[in-house]
């Protein structure tokens, strides 16, 4: 459970979400600080510890579109947020789910600012309005990927069955 | 059941007769190309192994390619650290299609890998870079990924738990008018379409438009796919796919060229007919934001940019230059020209390309991804308008969320730098 401590509309691009002038830095150690770096209130609220993890980012379509940086999914991660979109762009997706980033495809999504939000199977509830949506699947293709934990641990169990 | 041309490649990835939209699997890889960003793969690379008793090697280093592009030369201490570090893997790990900060070797990779034949049709192709869809001009299937997935491909030679995509079949027809062409016709194709009206998709293209267009067309058209969220933008291989990678790029061994299937299922097909076209602009914020030029004619412009992976190549700059020979680039306005690569570069200089546009007042940078992204020279103003041939027009994208990016053709840009606003190319140049 978590409350919406972000909402953003269409399109919020990989640019929005990691400026391109910071990509020498790589690191997922790192790149937290630079999440949103040009929204300079919600950097600073991520930055002075003022959001819990656990708490959600709400964006409509095609969240997470444009340059394959995957800065852009680890700044997230680094401060546990939930992504809950309408739509995710196909390679910004892949990198959360590779990285283990949450993140929550919603088409019908419907939330404001602060409200509360619960997921429960593949239902996302508005504790705040009192309305359910559900959540859609997640490229069946990924889901080894998430059970082993990441793209990471997933790669080495791979290997080592090609080994043996 | 028929399959279309990615289904084939895909097929023929995984060593199977067929595959259906939707199946998971694992298609081997033919080329993983990377730039700067291949310091997060290595990174990522050593963590994969750091747990596991095996020892550390790339599955195979003639198939990798490392292009220093997206700040050459360094901007700074930390870049030039990050492309220390990859050289030092690159040498390693024996890595043969590396393409350091060099007059000789150097450029955006995706104009590299096509003019050093390094992609054929048929192939798979990964980079981790989202405009890796230019690839699909030679008819490989080429996409974008992520430096952990680059990481895995690194270890392990394939791409894990690939769902097989569907495709929109993109029909071309009709001769462009004056000064339209390409770009205009991917404009507006995702002005049409919206900027995820193909995620997930391919765009396979057909019709005599495309039939009849030049590889670097087709790059262009490819390469802004991914504009659109397509996974990939393909053209089906042909004679001008044959004439390129011999002639241009050296190929000499045999290619395998194969077409999508009569009877292959479409998710949608999307007719365009060129003909009608006028030249198209993508307006700020977002790349499906296309207005037909006559709506923004006038708009003031701070500065000028020709190049980038999608119109940086020689007959962008030759367009550029016979706009601007023995004419002024407006003292309202400043223009950057950035050839892809110092091949083009060369090229460029030898015809006197590269003479007229400095001549006209005009900066000629030296090749990689400079301006577009705005890290590394070309930064914009608060509040200054950029008109340019790059691909991306988001908020920030070169490097100041206070200013406007509007994305165009060549041939616009270079009349709008004579004017300082834009302005229709129809009658002048050429």
């Amino acid at each position: 459970m978590g409350k919406v401590v972000y909402k953003i509309g269409d399109d919020v691009s990989t640019d929005i979400i990691y400026p391109g002038r910071f990509m020498a830095t790589v690191l997922p150690t790192e790149t937290p600080q630079f999440a949103f770096a040009d929204d300079k209130e919600f950097n600073a609220k991520l930055n002075n510890k003022e959001i819990p993890a656990g708490s959600f980012i709400a964006a409509d379509k095609n969240f997470g579109c444009g340059s394959s940086r995957e800065q852009a999914a680890s700044c997230l991660k680094g401060w546990e947020v939930t992504i809950v979109a309408k739509h995710i762009a196909r390679i910004f997706l892949q990198n959360s789910i590779n990285l283990g980033l949450n993140v929550l495809i919603c088409p019908d999504i419907d939330a404001d600012m602060g409200d509360e939000l619960e997921v429960s199977g593949d239902v996302l509830k508005n504790k705040t309005s009192g309305k359910e949506f559900k959540i859609a699947p997640l490229p069946a293709a990924r889901q080894a990927i998430i059970d082993a934990g990441g793209l990471i641990a997933y790669t080495r169990t791979r290997l080592m069955a090609d080994k043996s | 059941m028929g399959m279309t041309y990615v289904q084939k490649v895909i097929a023929k990835a995984c060593g199977k007769k067929s595959v259906a939209v939707g199946d998971v699997v694992e298609p081997s890889v033919n080329l993983a190309m990377s730039h700067e960003n291949g310091a997060l793969a290595m990174t990522q690379f050593q963590e994969i192994y750091r747990e596991i008793d095996l020892e550390a090697k790339i599955w195979d280093p003639d198939r990798i390619a490392i292009i220093f592009d997206h700040r050459v030369p360094a901007e700074s201490a930390k870049t030039a650290t990050n492309q220390k570090k990859l050289r030092a893997f690159v040498g390693e790990q024996g890595i043969s299609k590396f393409h350091d900060i060099r007059g000789d070797e150097g450029g955006i990779c995706h104009q590299i890998l096509p003019e050093n034949g390094y992609v054929r049709p048929g192939e798979v192709v990964v980079g981790t870079d989202s405009h890796t869809t230019s690839h699909g001009a030679l008819g490989a299937f080429a996409f974008g990924i992520g430096a952990t997935e680059m990481a895995a491909v690194w270890a392990l030679g394939k791409v894990l738990n690939v769902e097989v995509p569907g495709t929109i079949k993109v029909e071309v027809n009709g001769n462009f008018q004056k000064n339209v062409g390409p770009k205009d016709l991917i404009l507006h194709l995702i002005g049409k379409i919206s900027s995820e009206g193909a995620n997930f998709k391919v765009l396979e293209f057909h019709g005599e438009t495309i039939r009849s267009m030049s590889t670097s067309g087709r790059l262009v058209i490819c390469n802004m796919s991914v504009e659109a969220g397509a996974t990939a933008g393909i053209v089906p291989p042909d004679d001008e796919t044959i004439r390129y990678l011999r002639e241009v790029a050296g190929v000499t061994d045999e290619l395998d060229i194969f077409s999508p299937d009569d009877d292959a299922v479409y998710e949608k097909v999307v007719e365009v007919d060129a003909s009608s076209l006028m030249q198209q602009i993508a307006c700020p914020h977002t790349v499906d934001n296309i207005k037909n030029i006559d709506e923004v004619v006038g708009t003031r412009i701070d500065q000028i940019v020709v190049g980038s992976c999608t119109n940086g190549r020689l007959d962008d700059i030759e367009t550029a230059a016979k706009f601007l020979k023995g004419k002024k680039v407006n003292k309202k306005t400043r223009m950057l020209v950035f050839p892809a690569t110092w091949r083009i570069y060369r090229e460029a200089l030898k015809l006197g390309y590269l003479g007229d546009i400095i001549d006209a007042g005009a900066v000629v940078c030296n090749p990689g991804c400079g301006p577009c992204l705005g890290v590394h020279q070309g930064a914009l103003g608060d509040n200054e308008v950029a008109l340019a041939t790059t691909n991306r027009n988001f908020k920030g994208r070169m490097g100041n969320p206070g200013a406007e990016v509007y994305l165009c053709s060549p041939a616009v840009a270079a009349a709008s730098a004579i004017t300082g606003v834009i302005t229709i190319p129809a009658q002048e140049g050429n």
